[in-house]
């Protein structure tokens, strides 16, 4: 995983909520055994026309948007289906940053695992965003994860947060799966245990 | 100090906590199909990591897999690719796979409560969100990300936050017309699909005590679809009944053991959650969903809502947009709404006694002109379990077709799907945009008022059957 870096980038606005994992990628794309390649179909069914032609009214078509690698998106953004194509998607695509008031829990632990930040903001606070990007659209925004603020070209600041331990694993790009296995002696330990006092588990 | 039934799970199960990092809970199940686990075996064979504990993991195929001429091989190549990767994946690694030939092959969720693989107080994973089932067997069980699945499977372990806890409280006595189904749905109706974000449910109350296992298993599958991470019954008589003597039930001297430990894990009296919500099973009424997410739902008995009657403003877009989408009209009679397909099956409601409950009311009746109607048991041991009590006749008499295991048309990825424009009752999970084929409409239900549409051609109060 990358590790993530500040940056000065163009933030598009998905103005809806419960955007849900089966529209981000939907499910005829999930058959590849692959990890990589999903971008192109981030979105799809919104995206594109039945000629398979962009669809002009889709927002992350307009020309604004083209370079953005923050989205800008309503309540409870991710939902639904477990997929991790979905952050695939939109990481392969290109962006690394999500602002809403909220998310679904388990596609909040997943943006993590990909290098992507979810940032939670209150709702007047993503209304003045918003509020931002309709009035200059491609307007830039930047991020600063170690100081957890957002700056808009206009000079809004907002203050967010986000777990400490989340935190440092975006920066360094560490892999989760190595720093567990330094504990290995605790996952024997806890084992040895369980096979005592809950024999029956282990049949 | 008084503990809830999540906390006890939680704390049999930490591993290792450290200053500024997640704790490491042990996983004690990992379930697995063709869909979400491909990526994590090849992050494995990259690092040159072993699967930890092969015993734990129970494999199926299920989410590609047609539900015709299951006797030729799957056409679509993609899918077939995915299907030959799980098989090999499995053999590889030693793992137990219920491949599509095996008696014992369904949905992940119906198959692994048949196989008594799941005991109450242990902690289940799987690539799959509607893994919440299994708390219908007091396990904390939930859905995590492919990348967590290569986590599971190196390292028998997650990294976890600790969730809140929510105790979801359902008194008085369900009328005969209703089902776990009509409960789940109406919760999310009132506390939102993002209600239960952050949050392990606990479902208690009179009327959960009352539901079989197959209705725990219902409720809590769709704990997910409020957001929860998980849902929770408390194990008790019907569970211990349920498991007892299946394939990998604690056995002999084990049982009383087991027994006694799950017995312990119940919520003590006086243990404090985080929040409470509080229903009553008699005002609920068979629901109908309307719109594109699940919390857009209704009694049978009401009219499609008008975006004007929300105060938020957020609300009033969604209702709008969902109308357009499912192509309705604000004040329509749900009983108005007429259907051109029926599909009955899913981890929500395939199970055998969904399918007495639809048979009971398809019973001597006749597919409605122009509606295609499909049961799609959720598992081989349904299908034949079903065929015994001659379930399949009464439904193929009614003009239904009898399809091969498989999710099917609850995410429409084996080509069992809706056309464009193609209105469908349905007994799965999700209504959202495109979940049953692209410009597919999707109401949730019941089995018995989505058999009692496929009659009708439309919505049916089936209290007034
Ligand atoms: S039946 Fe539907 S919800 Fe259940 S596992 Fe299959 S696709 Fe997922």
């Amino acid at each position: 995983m990358k590790p993530y870096t500040n940056h000065t980038s163009t933030a598009a606005l998905m103005e809806r909520s419960n955007v849900d994992t089966d529209q981000i990628i939907p499910k005829q794309f999930l058959k590849k055994v692959e990890r990589s390649g999903f971008g192109v179909h981030l979105f799809h069914d919104w995206r594109f026309n039945a000629d398979g032609s962009d669809n002009a009214d889709f927002e992350l078509n307009k020309d604004a948007f083209k370079d953005a690698r923050i989205l800008v998106a309503g309540d409870n953004f991710g939902c639904g289906s477990s997929r991790e194509h979905a952050p695939w998607a939109i990481e392969d695509y290109g962006f690394n940053t999500i602002i809403s008031t909220s998310y679904a829990d388990i596609f909040y632990n997943n943006c993590f695992k990909n290098g992507i930040l979810p940032i939670v903001v209150t709702r007047q606070e993503l209304d003045q965003l918003m509020q931002e990007i309709r009035d200059n659209e491609g307007v830039k925004f930047s991020i600063d994860l170690s100081a957890k603020t957002i700056t808009t070209a206009a000079g809004t600041v907002v203050k967010f947060d986000i777990d400490e331990f989340r935190k440092q694993n975006l920066l360094s790009g560490l892999d989760d799966i190595g720093m567990t296995l330094k504990h290995v002696d605790k996952i024997d330990s806890f084992e040895a245990r369980q096979q005592q006092t809950h024999p029956w588990l282990w049949k | 100090m008084n503990k809830t039934m999540y906390e006890k799970i939680w704390d049999d199960h930490l591993v290792h906590e450290s200053e500024g990092q997640a704790p490491i809970l042990y996983i004690d199940r990992h379930l697995l199909h063709e869909v979400t686990s491909p990526q994590a075996f090849e992050g494995l064979r990259n690092a040159n990591r072993p699967v930890r504990r092969t015993a734990a993991n129970l494999a199926t195929l299920d989410h590609c897999v047609p539900t015709t001429d299951r006797d030729q091989p799957i056409k679509d190549p993609i899918a077939r690719i995915q299907v030959e990767t799980m098989m090999k994946n499995c053999s590889d690694n030693g793992m137990r796979l219920y491949d599509m030939d095996s008696p014992n092959n369904g949905i992940i969720h119906i198959v692994v409560p048949e196989h008594g693989f799941v005991h109450p107080g242990m902690t289940v994973v799987c690539g799959d969100s509607h893994t919440a089932t299994h708390g219908a067997f007091g396990a904390l069980a939930f859905g995590i990300g492919t990348s967590e699945v290569e986590h599971v499977l190196s390292s028998q372990t997650l990294r976890q936050k600790k969730s809140k806890t929510m105790r979801v409280n359902v008194e008085g006595e369900l009328s005969e017309f209703c089902t776990a189904k009509d409960i789940a749905l109406s919760i999310i109706g009132h506390i939102g699909t993002a209600g239960g974000t952050g949050y392990v449910i606990e479902y208690t109350g009179d009327a959960i005590k009352k539901l079989s296992m197959e209705g725990r298993m219902t409720l809590c599958n769709l704990a997910i679809e409020s957001g929860a991470r998980a849902g929770l019954v408390a194990p008790d008589e019907k569970t211990f009944e349920f498991l007892k003597g299946r394939e990998f039930a604690p056995q002999g001297d084990d049982w009383d053991k087991a027994v006694a430990y799950w017995k312990s894990i119940v919520t003590d009296e006086g243990a404090e959650y985080d929040t409470e919500v509080t229903m009553h099973a008699d005002d609920i009424a068979p629901q109908v969903t309307w719109g594109t997410s699940p919390e857009q739902v209704i009694g049978v008995d009401k009219k499609v809502p008008d975006p004007k009657q929300f105060s938020d403003e957020d609300k009033q877009k969604s209702c709008a947009s969902a109308l357009n989408y499912m192509g309705l009209q604000a004040n329509t009679d749900i009983t108005d709404i007429a259907i051109d397909y029926v599909f009955i099956g899913s981890c929500t409601n395939g199970r055998i006694e969904d399918l007495r409950a639809a048979a009971k009311v398809a019973a001597g009746t006749t597919v409605a002109d122009g509606v295609t109607a499909i049961v799609v048991p959720g598992s081989y041991r349904v299908k034949k379990q079903a065929e015994e009590e001659g379930l399949n006749q009464i439904f193929l008499d009614a003009g239904w077709q009898w399809r091969e295991p498989g999710c099917s048309m609850c995410l429409a990825m084996n080509g069992d799907e809706l056309k464009p424009g193609e209105r469908c009752a349905s007994t799965s999970n999700r209504n959202f945009e495109g979940r049953q084929g692209k410009g597919g409409r999707t109401h949730l239900v019941s089995p018995a008022m989505a058999a009692a549409a496929a009659a009708a051609g439309k919505f049916v109060d089936i209290r007034k059957l």
